[in-house]
C-alpha cells in the first residue's frame, strides 16, 4: 500500500509546507529512512504484516460505538465514536509506533529514541521496544515529567531510560530538539520514532501512512452500520496524526466535512492557547526541521503554548494539515480548557466513555455542532485516546475533596517510611 | 574569488592555520559580548562567527543551547544583535560572519534580512538548518548582497553530495569533525584524514573544521590539514567557568 497522502511537490512538500530543513549530519540518515520507507510501501507483505500485528497486539480493528444517549440529548445528528482509546497502551499512538517498529526491524537497527509530551507516545514506544527487543531512550520535558509521573513509571518498568529535558520551556518541543541531538550522534545504531505527523520529510508522510489504518476501518464500518458516509468527522489536533489518520480515507469525499479541533487553552483572546490553524496568532516558519504554521513572535522565536491537554500543547502543526487548511479541505476550530472539561464530564456520565483530555476537544466541538444537524446525518468523533492518564488533571479540574484527601494520605504514608 | 576567500587566503599565507571563534550575541550580556569580541580580536583571531540566538537551536549542544536561551531571556532581539554586529564590524577589521537558524531569516523576509546583514558589515552567514536544496530564496539574495553563504560538510555526507553542496558554497566550507552536535568531545585521529581528503576533493575553497576543537593540542593537530580551526563551545565554557577576563589568554594559547 502507498500512502494516501503523498507529498504533491518534490522534497516532501505539501503545497508550501513540509520539506526537510536538516543539519547536514542528519541528511544521510533521512535519505536512508526515505529509502527504507519507500521499499516497505512497495512491498505488499509489509502492510499485511502491519495489519496482522495490530490485530493480534492492539485490538484492531477498533470498534465504532454509537453514542445513543448523547444523540438523544442533542436531538440532532447521530453521533458515532471511533474507539482509538481501545488500542494497546490506550491511544492511536500505537498505530504509528508499531509500524515504525516493523520498519526499524527491516533496517536492522537496535535502538530507538522518542520524544514524548503527555507520555502516551513514550509509553507506546517503550512498549514497542520491549516487544521487539530494542534498547530505548525517551526524551521528556522536565515539566511533563512532573505532570505525567505515572507514564514515566511505566516507561521505566518497560525498560526505557527516561531523560528529563531541562532546556527551553521544558516541554514537548524541547524533547524533540533533544531527540534530534541524540540522533545526530547515534544514527548508525538508532532510529528516532517521531510521534506525530510533523518534523522533516518523510516523517509527516510516514506517520500519516501508519495512522491511515483508522480512516480505512472507519469508512468500512460507518457504511456498513449506517449505509452512508458521515456528514462530519471531528478529531483533535496537536501534531495532527490522529486527525490525518481518520481524515485520510475521506479526502476525496467532498460531502464529508473534516473538522480539526485545536487547543483553545484559556481562550483565543488571551493568547494562552495552542491553536496554530484556528487562531490568527500563528505564522509560517521553519523549526524542528520543517515548514509550517508556528506560534512565534515577530523575530521568529517560538512562544510558550498552553493547554490543559499536554498532548496538544505544541508550537507547530503537521505541514499536511497546514496545507489542507489552506486548500479549505479541513476546517479548524478550537475548544477551551473549560469546554473540554465539560465535554469530558458529559461523555463519562452519558456514555460511559472516558476520552483523554486531548480527544475531549473533538467531543467539545461535536457537542457544539450536533444539535444543528438533522437526525439523518451521521457524525463521527475520533476518540484518539483514553483518559485514565489524566486522573490528576481531571480530579483537580473537578475539585474533588475526597480525591485530595486520598492523595494527602498516600503522600503521608511515604513520609513515614525511613 | 569572493572578498572573504581572498582575505582568508591572504591571512593563510602568513599563518599555517587560522582561528575562527564563536560568540552568542548578548550572552552573557551585550556589554560582555563586546568585551569578548575585543579580547578575541586583540588575541589575534582571524575571523569570527556571531550567533543570533534562536529558541530552537537543533544543531547545537548543551553549552551553546544554554547560551542561546539565556541571551533570549535577557532580552536579545534580532534588531539588537544586528546593531551589535554593526558596532563590531566598524571597530575591527577582521571578517565577521552571522550564524543563525533559518527561521529568523524567513520571519524577517530572507532578502530583507540579508540586506540588513550586509548593512551591518558582515561578510557571510552560516545557517546550519538550511541545506542547499532549501536555499532557493537565500542564495540569490546572498549573491546580490555580496555575502558568502557558508555551507557545511559532515563525515556522513557522501562524495556526490559534497560536490553538490560545494557548488553553492562561497568563502570557505565548514567541515563538521564528527557526528553529534556542538560542544561535545572529539577524538582527533587519523580517521579524520580520510574525511578531509574527501572534502578537499569536493572543493577548492578553504576548509574550516569545527565541533570539539578545544585546546592548543587540537589546533596543532589540524595544522596542515585544514585552513581554519573553529573554536566554539570551548570559549563559552571558559566564560561560564572563569569569566570574560580569561578569554584573551585562552585564545592566545590556542596557537
Amino acid at each position: 500500500m502507498t500512502s494516501p497522502l503523498s507529498p504533491d511537490q518534490p522534497r516532501g512538500y505539501y503545497g508550501k509546507f513540509g520539506g526537510a530543513y536538516l543539519p547536514e549530519i542528519l541528511v544521510a540518515t533521512f535519505r536512508e529512512l526515505e529509502t527504507a520507507f519507500a521499499a516497505a510501501q512497495a512491498d505488499p507483505a509489509f502492510w499485511r504484516e502491519y495489519e496482522t500485528l495490530m490485530g493480534e497486539y492492539s485490538c484492531r480493528p477498533t470498534p465504532l460505538t454509537f453514542a445513543e444517549n448523547l444523540t438523544r440529548d442533542f436531538g440532532g445528528a447521530r453521533i458515532f465514536v471511533k474507539r482509538e482509546d481501545l488500542n494497546h497502551t490506550g491511544a492511536h499512538k500505537a498505530n504509528n509506533v508499531m509500524g515504525q517498529g516493523l520498519l526499524v526491524r527491516r533496517m536492522g537497527k537496535k535502538r530507538v529514541i522518542a520524544e514524548t509530551g503527555a507520555g502516551q507516545h513514550g509509553v507506546a514506544t517503550a512498549t514497542m521496544a520491549a516487544k521487539f527487543g530494542f534498547e530505548c531512550t525517551i526524551y521528556m520535558g522536565e515539566v511533563d515529567v512532573e505532570r505525567q509521573r505515572p507514564n514515566v513509571f511505566w516507561m521505566e518498568r518497560l525498560g526505557a531510560r527516561v531523560v528529563p529535558v531541562k532546556d527551553g520551556s521544558r516541554t514537548l518541543k524541547d524533547a524533540i530538539n533533544e531527540a534530534f541531538r541524540d540522533w545526530a550522534a547515534n544514527m548508525d545504531s538508532t532510529h528516532y520514532v517521531l510521534g506525530t505527523a510533523c518534523g522533516p520529510h518523510p516523517f509527516p508522510t510516514m506517520v500519516t501512512y501508519f495512522q491511515s489504518i483508522i480512516g480505512q476501518e472507519l469508512r468500512k464500518q460507518v457504511v456498513e452500520r449506517t449505509g452512508r458516509l458521515p456528514r462530519r468527522i471531528y478529531a483533535c489536533v496537536g501534531g495532527g496524526s490522529n486527525a490525518l489518520g481518520v481524515f485520510s480515507a475521506f479526502l476525496d469525499d467532498t460531502a464529508v466535512e473534516l473538522v480539526g479541533v485545536e487547543a483553545g487553552g484559556r481562550g483565543l483572546p488571551t493568547h494562552r492557547h495552542a491553536a496554530r490553524l484556528a487562531s490568527q496568532d500563528a505564522s509560517i516558519g521553519v523549526a524542528q526541521g520543517y515548514r509550517t504554521y508556528f506560534l512565534q513572535n515577530s523575530d521568529g522565536q517560538m512562544l510558550e503554548t498552553h493547554s490543559v491537554a499536554a498532548g496538544l500543547d505544541y508550537i507547530g502543526v503537521s505541514p499536511i494539515l497546514a496545507h489542507l487548511r489552506d486548500t479549505g479541505r479541513v476546517r479548524f476550530e478550537s475548544a477551551t480548557d473549560a469546554e473540554v472539561v465539560a465535554a469530558l464530564a458529559l461523555a463519562v456520565r452519558r456514555e460511559g466513555l472516558i476520552p483523554a483530555l486531548e480527544s475531549a476537544h473533538a467531543f467539545a466541538q461535536a457537542c457544539k455542532e450536533a444539535p444543528g444537524l438533522p437526525p439523518d446525518d451521521v457524525i463521527v468523533i475520533n476518540q484518539s485516546g483514553r483518559g485514565d492518564k489524566d486522573i490528576f488533571t481531571v480530579a483537580d479540574a473537578f475539585g474533588d475533596p475526597a480525591w485530595e484527601d486520598f492523595i494527602r494520605r498516600k503522600a503521608a504514608s511515604y513520609e513515614r517510611k525511613p | 574569488m569572493s572578498t572573504l576567500e581572498t582575505r582568508i587566503r591572504q591571512a593563510r599565507s602568513k599563518q599555517d592555520i587560522l582561528l575562527m571563534t564563536h560568540i552568542v550575541i548578548g550572552y552573557p550580556s551585550f556589554a560582555a559580548s563586546l568585551e569578548i569580541v575585543d579580547a578575541m580580536v586583540a588575541a589575534g583571531v582571524d575571523l569570527m562567527e556571531m550567533q543570533i540566538p534562536f529558541s530552537e537551536p537543533m544543531a547545537d549542544g548543551p553549552v551553546i543551547l544554554a547560551a542561546n536561551q539565556k541571551a533570549l531571556a535577557a532580552g536579545s532581539t534580532v534588531e539588537r544583535c544586528l546593531e551589535f554586529a554593526t558596532t563590531v564590524t566598524r571597530k575591527h577589521s577582521i571578517p565577521f560572519l552571522c550564524m543563525s537558524y533559518y527561521n529568523l531569516l524567513l520571519r524577517a523576509g530572507v532578502a530583507g534580512f540579508v540586506d540588513r546583514m550586509q548593512a551591518a558589515g558582515l561578510a557571510g552567514a552560516i545557517v546550519p538548518d538550511l541545506p542547499p536544496e532549501e536555499a532557493g530564496e537565500y542564495l540569490p539574495a546572498m549573491a546580490r548582497a555580496g555575502l558568502d553563504p557558508i555551507f557545511i560538510f559532515s563525515p556522513s555526507t557522501p562524495d556526490e553530495r559534497l560536490r553538490h553542496i560545494a557548488a553553492s558554497a562561497r568563502g570557505f566550507v565548514y567541515c563538521v569533525a564528527r557526528k553529534g552536535v556542538t560542544g561535545l568531545h572529539t577524538t582527533f585521529s587519523a580517521e579524520l584524514d580520510a574525511y578531509l581528503a574527501r572534502c578537499r576533493t569536493a572543493t577548492k575553497l578553504p576548509l574550516a573544521l569545527g565541533f570539539g576543537v578545544q585546546d592548543a593540542a587540537d589546533v596543532n593537530f589540524l595544522r596542515g590539514k585544514v585552513d581554519i580551526a573553529v573554536v566554539g563551545s570551548a570559549t563559552l565554557r571558559l566564560i561560564d567557568d572563569r569569566g570574560v577576563a580569561a578569554v584573551g589568554a585562552f585564545v592566545r594559547g590556542l596557537r
